[in-house]
């Protein structure tokens, strides 16, 4: 017997968040004129990055209620791994 | 464009430890002689200030590189003390605690089966890959570590390593001394060092127990002559002294075959010394003290915190070109300007660059001499010096009375004067604690005599300055660039409006905003005299009031006309006054007819007061500053601020304890007011004893009958000010700035003639003290206003003693509660800085780092600057309607 798990996606405090088809992320890329590496991560492990089945390299839009501008969106470049600096070399 | 490419990336810096082979491949010398100078003054050769060392001396020569003093002269070189025994290394006891704990004091690996040891070494690599944290795999290897009892390669019996802080180790409760520890680490094998967190090129786990011992060069530790030809030594060198000493004293005891006792003593205090030449602040063992008591300053103390070498020489520095002194107001200075002493003026100077353009000039000024005036006596900015650069030399001619004429005639283009501070100089005006931008403005100087800095009273809530004595900083900026900026960015005006809420942190304050509401209260009719008098000290009127005459024939102006006569022409505005009791009103139907309406730069009906004009609220200037600009907002603030000082002056004010005079029967009610609460109180104590009360939902008896209590206690104080209030009209000076804003609220008021109400320790009636009673003058258990810190005196009758005492109490907390939240907050802010101090909004909005990674795709998510916003929001929807409205 499966438990029916609760859906994430559907809960109030998460946001809105959308996997970018090949060309939106282009045109995601070309209007901030910069490479997926300096756009913010979001990990692959992240619930909802499972949830919505996003993969490594996928540019994900979020759309978040904002207190200042109603609606506020945001790109994140799902990544295996955190890529913050280390301490140690390799 | 967004430039993505990095220039230059720093890929890693590592940290080493020095082995022993390489402190003494570097140095230049041994050191064994504890002494610095022989009588004659010379340094002793293998003393601590062997000239081999560096020198301090200028002219003199080093005997290691055969250079002077001085940029590109002799670095200084270290040398070393070989220490006579070994001794622990204070900074990394927590390291060789691991080391010991993980293995085996027989054979030296690590005490877990090589199975567990690949796992833990794959372990590490992933770490090392996802960028996580090595040492954490060390802290699982050494929790399994702790669970061995026998050696699993050699069998040895594995014993509990204990650090007795600060550098003693113990196994099973036994001493290990340090060339014990020493002895250990050496056994263990190179390839088990990477899984104890330890790369092998960088160190070996026995350098932790040093064996010999660096000596800084005396470039590190210069000593310096006192006026009386006395050497004073550098801390450092006072305990090299005794590490060398305490050295000599073991090596000779060892060596003479002392017994065992008298050498671990020495031993100890060897530790001891080097444990304080590394850190002199290590717990668990007294400070090493100068022979005045205070505690020395060794190598640790040079780096560590505020006055560190980080935050105090590497991320701030001492500058010249600033000056430094006392605070004064002066109203009759613009927000924009700032008052500097000429004993400062003199001192400070602007670099002016001669040029075929300005020379003429340059040479008249450098003839006037160091210290001109006019012929009146006046100021006249002088010259303190010319600049020659020749072949890459920078060559400083003083300008004195005597060679004034003569160097004047020197002067040539490409040199440069250091001219002295004149009227209309930009300078950088500062008061510490530099807690936001406005801590730090942009001022044109005013050359004033006697010896403070003066400016504008306006300007004292950026700054959060008062006149007790505080003290401000001055810096001159030496370069166009910087003046530029300054001048476009800096300049007070550019920050009436504060970014943290949109509206004016600058504007009037206390005796402008009682001065203007005397002026427009009741729209006061003032005798032609008295209105021309005020009028005169505003400089830039925008119209003339109109003058009326009475039935008596006198000439008079309206209070409001006169206000108007700052106001824009085609300003039209209204709000809600600070006065008016009744929030929020809408000023068309006022019912105290209080509520400002301003149609065509003429009030129509109103009170000026802190709503208006003040800072932190002003509308008028968050308006005027939205409509007419910068340049006008700074205006309208040096009128209104001369406007309000003239009224008050003309009108007269004063306050005074009698101000708090209520008549006899007020005073009766308020007591009775109070005997009531008390009696209302011992009533609930009563029910509370008989077990009768009925305790609130979620509280129990106690808190109930405490909430009772302080509710009672509230109410009581509460009516008793609505009484006082009662009899305190606006013809009361204390009301009038209490209900305009300028100062005190009539909460103050009412504490000084009603009640000043209940004492509070953590929000709660006052319980500490005695056993079962706060103070031995109540019954114990007693539960009554007076016994737990209920004050029913008013500050003007005086308070009794036990009052005093609970006054006291709930005072002191005040006084804690601010220093605590001082350093803290400081503390936070400090990192909330370093932290976001290189983020920048791009032209596209976007808040990016100097990675040029994204931030924010829209600053503040909405892209507004709160600066220009209207109170927060990026449009203000009632003003567009209200503007249509009126032009209608
Ligand atoms: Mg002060
Ligand atoms: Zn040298
Ligand atoms: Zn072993
Ligand atoms: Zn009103």
């Amino acid at each position: 017997m499966t438990k029916k798990r609760f859906n994430i996606l559907e809960h109030e405090l998460v946001p809105e968040h959308i996997v970018l088809s090949k060309e939106e992320a282009e045109k995601v890329l070309e209007h901030y004129n910069i490479k997926p590496e300096k756009l913010p991560k979001i990990l692959a492990s992240d619930p909802v990055v499972r949830t919505i089945n996003a993969k490594p390299g996928d540019i994900i839009k979020i759309i978040r209620k904002s207190r200042t501008a109603k609606k506020a969106v945001s790109y994140r470049v799902v990544v295996e791994e955190t890529t913050a600096p280390t301490l140690m070399k390799k | 464009m967004v430039d993505t490419g990095i220039t230059k990336k720093i890929g890693r810096i590592e940290f080493t430890l020095l082995s022993p082979s390489e402190i003494r491949k570097m140095s230049a010398t041994k050191v064994i002689t504890a002494d610095t100078y022989d009588d004659d003054g010379f340094p002793i050769p293998m003393g601590l200030m062997d000239p081999r060392l560096g020198v301090i001396e200028p002219g003199l020569r080093c005997k290691t590189c055969g250079l002077r003093v001085g940029k590109d002269g002799c670095p200084g070189h270290f040398g070393h003390i070989d220490l006579a025994m070994p001794v622990i290394h204070v900074g990394f006891v927590k390291d060789i605690r691991d080391c010991l704990r993980a293995t085996c004091r027989e054979c030296g690996r690590i005490l877990l089966p090589d199975k567990r040891l690949e796992t833990y070494r794959e372990m590490r690599e992933r770490y090392i890959k996802e960028g996580k944290d090595p040492a954490l795999v060390l802290k699982m290897l050494l929790n399994e570590c702790k669970n061995v009892e026998k050696c699993p390669r050699c069998g040895r019996e594995v014993g509990k390593i204990e650090l007795d802080k600060p550098t003693t180790f113990r196994e099973n409760g036994k001493k290990l001394t340090p060339s014990e520890v020493r002895e250990w680490l050496e056994k263990i094998p190179d390839e088990d060092l990477p899984l104890l967190d330890i790369e092998r090129k960088a160190a070996r786990p026995e350098w932790m127990v040093l064996t010999v011992l660096p000596v800084p060069p005396v470039t590190v530790r210069p000593s310096v002559t006192l006026e009386t030809g006395e050497r004073s030594e550098d801390d450092l060198t006072h305990k090299l002294v005794d590490v060398i000493r305490i050295n000599q004293r073991l090596q000779e005891n060892r060596d003479a075959g002392a017994p065992q006792l008298i050498v671990e003593d020495l031993w100890e205090l060897l530790q001891y010394h080097v444990t304080t030449y590394l850190d002199n602040q290590t717990s668990g063992i007294p400070p090493a003290r100068h022979r005045s008591g205070r505690p020395l300053k060794t190598l640790a103390q040079r780096l560590k915190g505020k006055e560190g070498r980080f935050r105090s020489n590497l991320s701030g520095k001492r500058v010249n070109f600033s000056a430094r002194t006392v605070i004064s107001p002066d109203p009759y200075l613009s927000i924009n300007e700032v008052g500097v002493p000429i004993e400062i003026a003199r001192e400070l100077t602007v670099p002016v660059r001669a040029t075929p353009h300005n020379l003429e000039w340059c040479k008249m000024m450098v003839k006037r001499g160091p210290a001109p005036t006019t012929e009146d006596g006046k100021y006249l900015p002088g010259v303190n010096y010319i600049i020659r650069e020749r072949e890459g030399m920078k060559q400083r001619i003083k300008v004195t009375e005597k060679n004034a004429d003569d160097v004047s005639e020197k002067l040539e283009p490409g040199m440069k004067i250091e001219r002295q501070l004149m009227d209309g100089d930009i300078v950088l005006f500062n008061r510490q604690p530099s807690l936001h931008r406005m801590s730090m403005m942009a001022h044109k100087v005013r050359v004033v005599p006697y010896r403070t800095f003066r400016f504008n009273l306006s300007v004292c809530p950026p700054y959060n300055a008062d006149f007790d004595g505080d003290e401000m900083n001055l810096h001159v900026l030496q370069g166009e660039e910087a003046r530029a900026e300054a001048e476009i960015l800096l300049k007070v005006q550019e920050h009436i409006l504060s970014p943290r809420f949109g509206g004016p942190i600058i504007g009037a304050i206390h005796d402008h905003i009682t001065g203007c509401f005397l002026l427009t209260f009741n729209n006061r009719k003032v005798p032609l005299d008295n209105a021309l008098q005020i009028l005169s000290a505003v400089v830039e009127k925008e119209k003339m009031p109109k003058i009326y005459k009475d039935e008596n024939g006198k000439s008079y102006m309206y209070g409001r006309d006169i206000f108007s006569a700052l106001l824009p022409k085609d300003l039209t505005i209204s709000f809600p006054a600070k006065v008016c009791s009744h929030p929020p009103c809408d000023p068309k139907d006022c019912p105290t007819k209080t509520c400002v309406i301003i149609e065509k730069g003429v009030i129509k009906q109103g009170v000026i007061d802190e709503n208006a004009i003040g800072a932190f609220k002003g509308a008028l200037i968050s308006r005027i500053i939205q409509d007419y600009g910068n340049d006008g907002g700074r205006k309208f603030i040096d009128q209104v601020t001369r406007l309000g000082i003239a009224a008050i002056s003309v009108f007269g004010f004063t306050t005074g304890i009698d101000d708090e005079d209520i008549p006899l029967e007020a005073k009766r009610q308020i007591e009775e007011t109070l005997e009531n609460a008390k009696e209302k109180i011992n009533h609930l104590v009563e029910i509370y004893r008989r077990g009768e009360l009925e305790p609130l939902p979620g509280r129990n008896l106690d808190e109930t009958l405490e909430m009772e209590i302080m509710r009672v206690t509230g109410k009581a104080r509460d009516t008793a000010g609505e009484i006082a209030g009662k009899h305190l009209g606006l013809n009361n000076s204390a009301v009038i700035m209490a209900k305009s804003g300028a100062r005190g609220s009539m909460l103050n008021l009412s504490q000084m003639a009603g009640c000043v109400g209940q004492q509070a320790v953590r929000g709660e009636r006052i319980h500490r003290g005695y056993r079962y009673r706060t103070l031995p003058h109540f019954k114990k258990g007693s539960l009554g206003a007076d016994a737990k810190g209920f004050v029913s005196s008013s500050y003007k009758k005086g308070l009794t003693p036990t009052e005093y005492f609970f006054h006291s109490m709930g005072g002191r907390e005040g006084l804690v509660d601010t220093a605590v939240r001082t350093s803290r907050s400081g503390y936070m802010q400090r990192r909330l800085i370093n932290a976001l101090e290189n983020l920048k909004v791009e032209d596209d909005l976007t808040v990016r780092d100097t990675d040029s990674e994204i931030i924010q795709f829209m600053y503040g998510e909405d892209g507004v600057d709160p600066m220009r916003s209207a109170g927060g929001l990026a449009v203000d929807v009632n003003r567009i309607i209200s503007d249509i409205e009126g032009g209608r």
